[in-house]
C-alpha cells in the first residue's frame, strides 16, 4: 500500500479534471473545484495535468504514506504538517515511509489537493478518475474517502528534487474576489436596476452551497421576459437566477442541463477564486467579453507551460537554483 | 450572432449554445440532434463534445487548441461558430435520423404511484384513465440531463400534464415514472424530485458497468406497457 487514510476527513474525493465526453448521457464533469490548483502541483511532480489528485475540506483527516514518495499541496492553505512539521503549499516536498500529513487549521480557503509523484492507481471510468457520487462510480470505489481506505501510487516516484512554483502563476485567493464574467443568453432580460445591481452589489455564499452550485444571497434580481424556459446544457460557472430572484452558481458537480434563465458564466482563469470560497465569503462580479476570457485562459496555459519546461530540466540547474 | 433564426452564444469560456428554438418541437429537436451527431462523427481540432437539448446544441471546445488551429479567427468561439455555420445548412431533419422504439414495462399498482390519484384528480379522471391514456401514445426521448441516464421525454396528453409538485420530494425511489407537464421521464437513481410519480419501472436506465451506460438516447421513441395487465 501506498497511503492510508488513517482518520478520514469531513468530505475527501479522488479527483482529476473532470471526464469530458459523457455529458450527452446525462454524466457530469465533475472532477476538481480548483482546477488551476491541480494543474500547478500535478506539473511541479512532473505528471500529467489531468493526473488523479485527493480533494480535502477541512477538517480532512490524517493521511499515513505507507512508501516513500514525494507530494505536492495545494488550493487552500490548511496548515499543513507533515510528521509535526509544517510544510507549504506549491512545492515538491519528500516524503518517507510512515510519515503522517495532517492539517491544523483552515486559513485560506474551502479546498485543498494532495498530488503524489506518478499519480494515484485508480481505474478509470468513462476516461475519468473522477468521483461521480450520484452513479457511485469512478474515483476510489465510487465514494468519498473513509478510515481504512488505502490507495496504491503508479510508479516509483523520479529522482527527487525540490521544486517549488513561482508566486506569478498562482491564484490570488480572497475572502471577497471580483470574479470575471461574460454574459449569459439572458442576461439582457434583466431590467436595468437589476444588470446594475448584478454587477455593482457584492452577493455572499450561502450556507447551502456545495460542489454542485453555491447559492447566492444580495438583493434580489428580476427580468423582464418572464417566459418559461426549456432546458439546456449548462457549464462549471454559469450563474442562473432562480424563481425567487436569488441566484446560483453551477460548481464542478452541477447537473448536465438546466433551465433557469443563464444570466453570467464566471470565465475559466476565475473559477479557482470562486471554487475557493466557503459559507458566509463574499464574490462581486465584472464583465468582460469572450475575447478577453480566452486570452486569460491562454495566458495561464502559457505560463503553465514554462512552469513544465522548469520541471522537466530541474535536474541541469545548478544545485543553488534547485529550492 | 443571429443567423436564419438560429441564436449563437457562448456558455462560457469554451462552450457555446447552438439555439434553434425557444419550444418543445420534434423538428427542433432533430436538428439539435443531428448537428450534434455531425460534430460527433467529423469533429474538428480542440471539440470536446456536444450536448443536445430540446432545441439547442452546446459545444464544448478547448480553446487553446482551438487558436492554434483556426489561427485567423479572433476568437476560439468566432472559430467554432464558423465551423457551424458551415455545417447548419447541411442537417438532416429527415425521420431516418430517429432512433430506436422501446418498450418499458411500467408497474402503476398503489405503492408505485404515490401521485396517481393526484394527477387522476387534476383531470378529474379515474386513475385508470390516466395510466390508458399515459399508455396509449409513443413518447420521444428529447433529451438526456439532470441525472446520469435520465431521459426527458414527450409529449405527454395534454388531459394528464399534471404541473410539477409545489414542494418536491426528497427522496424519489430508483425507477419511478414521473410527469411535469407535457414532460415525462424516469428517475435513474434515488434522487430528490418534483415530478408527479404515476409508476414505477425495473428497467435499468443506467448501469456503469457497461460501456454504453445509458439505456436511452435521445431521439429513440418509447411505449410505456402496463406490467400489472
Amino acid at each position: 500500500m501506498s497511503l492510508t487514510i488513517v482518520k478520514e476527513g469531513i468530505f475527501t474525493t479522488l479527483q482529476d479534471l473532470g471526464r469530458e465526453g459523457s455529458r450527452s448521457l446525462g454524466v457530469n464533469p465533475g472532477g476538481v473545484m480548483d482546477r488551476t490548483a491541480t494543474r500547478i502541483i500535478n506539473t511541479l511532480l512532473g505528471n500529467s495535468e489531468n493526473e488523479g489528485v485527493l480533494e480535502m475540506h477541512f477538517p480532512a483527516g490524517e493521511i499515513r504514506f505507507d512508501r516513500d514518495s514525494v507530494m505536492a499541496l495545494g488550493g487552500a492553505d490548511m496548515s499543513p504538517e507533515l510528521s509535526g512539521k509544517p510544510v507549504s503549499n506549491w512545492r515538491t516536498v519528500n516524503v518517507a515511509k510512515g510519515d503522517t500529513l495532517r492539517f491544523a487549521a483552515k486559513v485560506k480557503g474551502e479546498r485543498t489537493y494532495l498530488a503524489v509523484a506518478g499519480g494515484f492507481q485508480i481505474d478509470a471510468w468513462l476516461g475519468s478518475k473522477s468521483t461521480n457520487l450520484t452513479a457511485a462510480a469512478g474515483g476510489f470505489e465510487g465514494r468519498r474517502l473513509r478510515t481504512g481506505d488505502k490507495i496504491e501510487f503508479n510508479s516509483e516516484p523520479a529522482a527527487k528534487s525540490s521544486l517549488a512554483a513561482s508566486a506569478s502563476i498562482l491564484p490570488r485567493y480572497s475572502r471577497f474576489p471580483t470574479v470575471r464574467f461574460v454574459r449569459g443568453a439572458e442576461f439582457t432580460d434583466l431590467t436595468d436596476a437589476s444588470k446594475e445591481s448584478f454587477q455593482t452589489d457584492g452577493f455572499v455564499i450561502s450556507t447551502n452551497s456545495d460542489r454542485m452550485g453555491f447559492r447566492l444571497t444580495g438583493e434580489a434580481l428580476s427580468i423582464t421576459n418572464s417566459s418559461e424556459m426549456i432546458s439546456s446544457a449548462v457549464n462549471f460557472g454559469t450563474v442562473q437566477l432562480l424563481p425567487d430572484g436569488r441566484l446560483i452558481a453551477l460548481m464542478a458537480e452541477h447537473q448536465t442541463t438546466g433551465g433557469y434563465p443563464r444570466i453570467a458564466h464566471v470565465i475559466e482563469r476565475d473559477l479557482p477564486l470562486l471554487a475557493q470560497l466557503g459559507p458566509n465569503d463574499g464574490v462581486a462580479f465584472y464583465e468582460v467579453d469572450i475575447e478577453h476570457a480566452e486570452l486569460l485562459t491562454l495566458e495561464f496555459d502559457r505560463e503553465l507551460a514554462m512552469l513544465k519546461v522548469g520541471v522537466e530540466f530541474a535536474h541541469l540547474w545548478p544545485e543553488p537554483l534547485r529550492r | 450572432m443571429n443567423v436564419d433564426g438560429v441564436n449563437i452564444f457562448p456558455l462560457g469560456t469554451g462552450a457555446l449554445t447552438v439555439e434553434f428554438g425557444r419550444e418543445i418541437s420534434v423538428e427542433l429537436n432533430r436538428k439539435a440532434i443531428s448537428l450534434a451527431e455531425y460534430l460527433d462523427a467529423l469533429a474538428f481540432d480542440g471539440y470536446i463534445e456536444s450536448v443536445p437539448a430540446y432545441a439547442s446544441t452546446s459545444i464544448f471546445f478547448d480553446v487553446p487548441t482551438v487558436r492554434r488551429t483556426f489561427g485567423s479567427h479572433l476568437t476560439a468561439f468566432d472559430a467554432v461558430v464558423s465551423v457551424i455555420n458551415r455545417i447548419l445548412p447541411q442537417l438532416n431533419e429527415a425521420d431516418d435520423c430517429d432512433g430506436r422504439l422501446i418498450e418499458i414495462a411500467v408497474s402503476f399498482s398503489t405503492k408505485d404511484s404515490p401521485d396517481l390519484q393526484r394527477v387522476a384528480d387534476y383531470a378529474s379522471l379515474t386513475a385508470a384513465d390516466v395510466v390508458e391514456i399515459f399508455t396509449a401514445v409513443e413518447y420521444r426521448v428529447f433529451m438526456i440531463g439532470f441525472l446520469p441516464g435520465f431521459a426527458y421525454m414527450g409529449k405527454v396528453d395534454e388531459r394528464i400534464a399534471a404541473p410539477r409538485k409545489v414542494s418536491p420530494r426528497t427522496q424519489v425511489p430508483a425507477g419511478s415514472v414521473g410527469i411535469a407537464g407535457r414532460q415525462t421521464g424516469i428517475y435513474p437513481f434515488e434522487s430528490p424530485g418534483g415530478w408527479q410519480i404515476i409508476g414505477r419501472t425495473d428497467v435499468k436506465l443506467f448501469d456503469p458497468c457497461f460501456t454504453r451506460p445509458c439505456f436511452l438516447r435521445s431521439g429513440d421513441m418509447v411505449r410505456f406497457v402496463n406490467a400489472d395487465e
